[in-house]
């Protein structure tokens, strides 16, 4: 090779631009096939917000509401689990909810607006199941502890206002989603106070 | 006549393309080491399981609907009303665990005979890497019946991905495609299981053997069948005639074609398999409830966890890894450098004689306590978490990583039997 009349130089210039706008064709061409695996515009629009009576639920009962395809547990809670909450907050991870997993109107004791009704997602924060219910018997999970979430997956432990217990696999306290009351009975899973009180 | 007609096309092929040469060098001439024993089989096996998935897959998905609507129903349609259709299913089904049981026998034989050593570092990788879209392939395959345990399944794998810092929740929205696993998440995953993965595996498959045929196959002394080009007395060069691209290059000893002598003794192990295979078929094609989970058989529900969830048996090493510890993002980490490991397994091991018959007493220990260790962890995987489980399960992961670890130091100047020149059996 080194015999036949070549510019070293040029034949560069062509390799690297050629290197260069192939590699941004390429680019180009990727957007379209990772682009089509985001959420489609008919799967944004299932995720629309989501009403549920509050009327009916009975103090300790929980209900399952559907919200963007995952369960969103309402704990109507009674005066005495709302007293307890405060009771084991050494056995917490995040006693005081400072990390990000509630709205702002929801960072407080309760982790709530209003205080009995608990509005959070039932997904645990660890991999994803729906922690069980264990209204009365928690204490078989964690002594003194009457009430409580317990995932059978890998056996992560929240209490009734859904902050998880330590030594457990489950990092964070459930996410307590987006939520508003647009009358005394009804509940707005998916669109805060604000957002609420703007469209009435 | 006939005869002289078979030649002469055979001639106009060879013209054209090389398919006498290729036959004789992979097949007819290959010098395979004559003292294989029946660890040998499980390569064979393997791709004999991967035809099966093939066919059978091809012939799933004429009846098949890769949707959240209609999957669990095509599922039952295919094993009561289509003919035969229980039949394929279960070849699949039972195949997806027959694939895992020849593929880890296949790995411990190289882990034995020390197939990962130089100079088949690239074919271990290789090999690494079909394990790895394997198990890919198992998990988007698990997904498509659109049962329970599928759902959530996917759930907790999905979610893993959800650890990864500052993108964590964006990557698995892209992943599933919907705000939860969905007809979306399920599409996708049918895509890339009949088509993507089988296409990348098969490439895979192929370069595994290529690599193979290119430095040769071990065998359980650990002793090279090729030797330096000149050093070998043509008396005692192995009689049989192998192709030039080997003998060119090295003088072979100790070897016999791989075609006729080990086609016919993989036939054996074939028969073999297919007994085992088809009483599992015909008997127990659920497996106990390992091959097939029993909340599997109701449909997918994302407000409803199963009471445990249980990985398919496959999985069980790696998922009780990322259990028994207690922090997600550590369990996560923990649980794919479980496989890097095993990637750099060539590198961990310093020392130079590969047979677990040439090598100390310590290797083999360790070679027996890392295999118990997989089988706890594997045991473990498919139990419910109770603090006596993770306890087992934490000792088994710190075996399981502790058997690389010793290795390294290990090898560097380990006390092994002098290693024969020559096979002599």
């Amino acid at each position: 090779m080194s015999n036949v009349p070549v510019n070293n130089g040029r034949r560069r210039f062509l390799t690297a631009a050629t290197v260069v706008v192939g590699g941004v064709g390429v680019a180009g061409v990727a957007v379209p096939f990772i682009g089509s695996w985001n959420p489609s515009a008919r799967a944004k629009a299932a995720g629309a917000p989501v009403e549920v009576n509050v009327s009916k639920i009975e103090p300790g009962q929980l209900i399952r509401a559907e919200w963007r395809g995952k369960p969103v547990y309402v704990v109507r809670r009674t005066k005495e689990t709302l007293d307890g909450l405060a009771k084991h907050d050494d056995q917490l991870r995040d006693p005081n909810s400072e990390k990000a997993q509630q709205p702002s109107y929801a960072t407080n004791a309760y982790r709530s607006i209003k205080p009995e009704f608990l509005v959070a997602l039932g997904v645990c924060t660890h991999l994803g199941c729906a922690p069980t219910h264990h209204g009365g018997d928690f204490d078989q999970f964690v002594d003194g502890v009457s009430n409580g979430f317990f995932c059978p997956c890998h056996g992560s432990k929240f209490d009734m206002a859904g902050r998880v217990f330590q030594g457990v696999p489950a990092p964070l306290n459930l996410v307590v989603p987006e939520h508003s009351f647009s009358s005394d009975d009804t509940l707005l899973i998916g669109v805060s106070p604000d957002a609420n009180k703007g469209e009435a | 006549m006939l005869m002289k007609l078979c030649t002469d096309f055979m001639g106009w092929i060879d013209k054209r393309l090389p398919v006498t040469d290729a036959w004789n060098k992979h097949l007819a001439q290959y010098p395979a080491p004559k003292n294989f024993n029946f660890w040998y089989f499980f390569g064979s096996l393997a791709m004999l399981v991967l035809v099966n998935q093939i066919l059978t897959g091809i012939w799933l998905t004429m009846n098949y609907e890769p949707s959240g609507d209609g999957a669990f129903a095509s599922i039952e349609y295919i094993m009561r009303d289509v003919d035969y259709g229980w039949l394929l299913r279960y070849m699949h089904s039972t195949g997806a665990s027959a694939f895992f049981i020849v593929v880890y026998l296949h790995m411990v034989r190289g882990l034995m005979y020390g197939s990962y050593q130089k100079p088949r570092e690239l074919l271990w990788i290789f090999g690494m890497l079909i394990f790895l879209v394997l198990m890919a392939e198992a998990f988007m395959g698990y997904l498509l019946p659109w049962g329970n345990m599928s759902y959530w399944g996917a759930q907790v794998i999905i979610s893993i991905f959800g650890l990864v810092p500052i993108i964590g929740d964006d990557l698995t929205l892209w992943i599933r495609g919907d705000y939860v696993i969905s007809g979306a998440t399920l599409n996708r995953f049918f895509a890339l299981h009949v088509i993507a993965m089988p296409l990348v595996l098969v490439i895979l498959v192929f370069l595994h053997i290529l690599a193979l045929h290119e430095v040769g196959s071990n065998n359980p002394e650990g002793i090279d069948v090729k030797k330096k080009k000149g050093s070998i007395k043509p008396e005692d060069q192995s009689k049989f005639k192998f192709h030039k691209q080997y003998t060119d290059k090295y003088d072979i000893v100790d070897a016999i074609p791989f075609h006729p002598y080990y086609s016919v003794k993989d036939i054996m192990g074939v028969a073999g398999f297919l007994i085992l295979f088809c009483w599992v078929l015909f008997f127990a094609p659920e497996g106990g409830g390992y091959f097939m989970e029993a909340p599997n058989f109701t449909p997918a529900n994302g407000l409803k966890t199963p009471e445990h969830i249980a990985p398919v048996w496959y999985f069980g090493p790696f998922y009780t890894i990322l259990r028994v510890i207690p922090n997600a993002m550590l369990g996560a980490i923990g649980m794919f450098s479980a496989i890097i490991v095993l990637f750099l397994l060539p590198w961990f091991d310093r020392g130079t004689v590969k047979s677990v018959r040439y090598r100390s007493k310590l290797h083999l220990f360790n070679l027996i306590q890392f295999s118990i260790c997989f089988v706890v962890l594997g045991a473990l995987g498919t139990l419910p978490a109770t603090p006596t489980a993770n306890m087992i399960g934490a000792i088994a992961s710190f075996g399981y990583f502790g058997f690389f670890v010793a290795l390294w130091f290990y090898s560097k100047n380990e006390k092994c039997k002098p290693v024969p020149e020559r096979i002599s059996h």
